[in-house]
């Protein structure tokens, strides 16, 4: 019985260790992209960087954008780290605020990842755009 | 008695771990990771194996209960292969392939024989309860040494996003097969309703998130792993 309790808190602490590093592996990729003007211009965010609350707004703004076909999995599992952030920061304000804190900045991340989302369907839209104008020429 | 969602996570694991092997074709890396393009065929015969089990002799036949943990033990078993390679994959500078080996065939067996010694006093329910005992042991075991290798890739500095990502998918399969295993051993009640679910999930988990690594992280895409232990500030 205290060997399975052992390894039972031993492995939800490397799940959860393993999971926000892997989430966090697939939102280091968007990172080093710049955003462009057009972004800052589609959401209304000028200068700042975006904040926390912003993604649910980006993500409605990437579903209306056509789909790449290449994103949609990245988007849902972004999703879903989101939401945990959200449920843990939510839990964790009156009692841990450095958790509450570290889940905040995470969250900020989430949206930075939206927003590059945003950036590439709206170029890709624009390809497209341009692709039918000159097919009917 | 299976409703449609069963079907369904079972049709999506069949599918997924098929769907990883053709990723890895298609990104010419089944070689390169040949334990690991084994382990999914593997999982994927084991998944169709189960679906004809439960169909001949029923959801809640002794048949499909020892069918069911015996494949889950050999395929814990063959993952560890698949550990061994990523393992080679990190210290492949550093000619150490062997000793990599020896240890993880060591580990393997000291896991048995615990196991084994854990419920041979138990000795009327010894074959059920030793499956059990095995699972959460060997999966345990796999938990420990991802995190080794996750150890050895900060301390190499690795920067191979697609290496970090199939570790990273793999700690993850293991940590929470593990604690579902260890839960099941300290509440057997809880087996019918919560932790019914949870299996065929984490079945799903691992092979999305390696077609998701095979499928959108390129060879030779990089990244620093000290980013992924900042902090806030």
């Amino acid at each position: 019985m205290i060997i399975a309790a052992l390894i039972f808190v031993f492995s939800i602490a490397a799940f959860l260790q393993f999971f926000i590093w892997h989430c966090r592996s697939i939102l280091a990729s968007s990172r080093r992209v710049e955003l462009s003007d057009r972004v800052r211009e589609v959401t209304g965010i000028q200068g700042g960087s975006f904040g926390a609350e912003d993604f649910s707004r980006l993500v409605q703004l990437v579903r209306l954008c056509p789909e790449r076909g290449d994103d949609q999995g990245e988007i849902r599992a972004v999703g879903t780290y989101y939401n945990l952030l959200d449920f843990f920061g939510r839990m964790a304000r009156p009692a841990i605020p450095s958790v509450a804190a570290w889940a905040e900045q995470e969250r900020v991340n989430c949206s930075y990842f939206a927003a590059v989302a945003l950036d590439r369907r709206i170029s890709y839209s624009r390809d497209l755009f341009t692709q039918q104008v000159a097919d009917r020429l | 008695m299976l409703g449609p969602v069963d079907y369904v996570l079972w049709l999506a694991s069949f599918l997924l771990e098929v769907f990883v092997v053709v990723c890895a074709v298609r990104s010419k890396s089944f070689l390169s990771h040949l334990s690991l393009n084994l382990y999914m065929l593997a999982a994927a015969v084991v998944t169709v194996g189960q679906y004809v089990s439960i169909q001949r002799f029923g959801f809640q036949s002794l048949q499909y209960r020892y069918y069911y943990y015996y494949s889950e033990s050999l395929l814990t078993i063959v993952m560890f292969c698949v550990i061994i390679q990523l393992y080679q994959h990190v210290f492949v500078e550093m000619n150490v392939s062997r000793y990599i080996r020896s240890a993880a065939a060591i580990l393997l067996l000291a896991t048995a024989f615990f196991s084994y010694a854990v419920v041979r006093e138990n000795k009327d329910h010894l074959t059920s309860r030793f499956v059990v005992e095995l699972g959460q042991n060997l999966h345990f075991c796999g938990v420990v040494l991802t995190y080794l290798l996750w150890g050895a890739i900060l301390k190499l500095r690795e920067t191979r996003t697609r290496l970090i990502q199939l570790v990273l998918a793999l700690g993850v399969y293991f940590s929470a097969t593990a604690g579902t295993y260890a839960l099941r051993n300290l509440f057997p009640g809880l087996q019918e309703s919560v932790l019914r679910w949870v299996p065929p999930l984490i079945g799903t988990w691992l092979p999305l998130a390696w077609a998701y690594t095979f499928s959108k992280v390129p060879e030779d895409a990089r990244l620093t792993t000290a980013r992924l232990l900042v902090r806030a500030r």
